[in-house]
């Protein structure tokens, strides 16, 4: 956990005001916390990856919610792998066998 | 610790623009977080921005190529990245239950199922070959005996494929390493056989046993007889009892299929099947005709009651 002035001064780049920014355009979601905005482990590694993006990386300001939302979208579709293939794994060998068959194109017949 | 000019690819002479320009694309190829599925990403990613927070700070740079510090001194703080957090079980309630399937556990199934596993480089990338699977028709007595087959599969590799004695319908054949081809060194897949077994003209299978209708002709049946009955291992003689019917069944002791776990062969039972003549027999009609059986029968009386 980390308050919003901590994590402005930790990463070298970051301003302020991008950050507040970003939290206005939903692309980070801190808490509400005595006043003032707290971040989660997860959404700092998020605020930092976003940092890359935008000050390594040079992605404009304009373009930056499309990067996110596509990133986004591909952890999400991650997640829903990771999901299908803890439930192939649970299945006889036989039946991973054809799904992977299926999956590889092979001829399977 | 990495040179860092070597790392970031760049001159030791090379400008700020430069080095920007040349780390941007390296960090746009090895984030670990634009490459989720890339475990080589990170390690690689920490050697380059390490390089870039050297030679983008004028002061340590000067240092540095006076020799006044090593690379090692600008290695990062061990960072969590987002990836780390987002493909983690507790990114989403679905991801969280019991048994969840941790990312090698998807590397390996994504490259057994697609082969290459996402946008990983081919450098470090070694995979398994994935797994093949076809179907083989077999003749039945093949399967009850036995056999070599060797097919021929799409890509012109012939495969040498051995039934086993007994072998079930939809049974299916792992033939270890005979799949794809490995990536980058790793061992090739499996081969996955799947048998479907003909139906046999006249054998039946029933477990282990061996099922069979064998017709005989009125004078077998009613006065017995040495007749030729075929097995799975091949024609042997059955002695028919005197007073024979349609509907009696004899065992043959040990002629059935082997039992692939015991080694105790199944039997074959074979019921007769009484057949009239196919052709015209006139002294044969003229006896029935004739004929006063001496326990008159109803056969149908069950089933008129």
């Amino acid at each position: 956990m980390m308050r919003i002035d901590e994590l402005v001064a930790a990463i070298d780049a970051l301003q302020a005001s991008d950050l507040e920014a970003w939290v206005r355009e939903e692309l980070v979601i801190p808490q509400q916390e005595a006043g003032t905005l707290v971040f989660s482990d997860a959404q700092c590694a998020r605020v930092r990856l976003i940092a890359t993006l935008r000050y390594d990386l040079d992605i404009e300001s304009e373009s930056l919610p499309v990067v996110v939302s596509l990133l986004d979208q591909l952890y999400d579709t991650r997640q829903r792998l990771l999901s299908l293939t803890a439930a192939i794994k649970q299945q006889d060998a036989a039946v991973q066998a054809s799904i992977i068959a299926a999956a590889s194109g092979g001829s399977g017949a | 610790m990495k040179d860092p000019y070597e790392s970031l690819g760049v001159a030791r002479t090379a400008n700020d623009k430069e080095i920007k320009a040349a780390f941007k694309k390296l960090a746009r190829k090895f984030h670990p977080d634009l490459h989720p599925g890339d475990k080589a990403a990170e390690a690689r990613f920490k050697e380059i921005s390490s390089a870039n927070d050297l030679l983008k700070d004028p002061e340590k740079r000067r240092r540095f190529d006076a020799g006044e510090i090593d690379a090692s001194g600008q290695e990062r703080p061990q960072e969590r990245f987002y990836r780390d957090y987002a493909d983690g079980p507790a990114y989403a309630s679905h991801a969280a239950q019991d048994g969840f399937a941790g990312n090698d556990e998807l590397e390996e199934f994504l490259s057994r199922a697609f082969g290459g596993g996402g946008q990983r480089s081919e450098r470090s990338f070694r995979a398994r070959g994935h797994d093949v699977s076809y179907a083989l028709p077999v003749a039945f007595l093949d399967a009850a005996n036995g056999a070599t087959r060797t097919i021929t599969l799409p890509d012109g590799k012939t495969l040498q494929v051995t039934i086993p004695a007994g072998s079930e319908d939809r049974q299916m054949l792992r033939l270890k390493g005979q799949g794809m081809a490995g990536i980058g060194g790793g061992p090739a897949g499996d081969a996955y056989v799947e048998l479907h077994i003909e139906p046999h003209a006249f054998f039946h299978r029933k477990d282990d046993n061996i099922h069979v209708d064998v017709p005989v002709t009125l004078q077998e049946a009613a006065l017995g007889a040495q007749i030729e009955v075929p097995t799975i291992s091949g024609a042997v003689t059955v002695t028919i009892p005197k007073g024979s019917n349609t509907g009696t069944t004899l065992r043959l002791r040990g002629k059935g299929i082997r039992d692939r776990k015991t080694g105790e062969p199944g039997h074959q039972f074979i019921t007769l099947k009484v057949v009239l003549p196919a052709g015209e027999e006139p002294e044969l009609v003229e006896f029935l005709k004739n004929w006063q059986p001496k326990h008159p029968q109803n056969p149908r009386k069950e089933m008129l009651s």
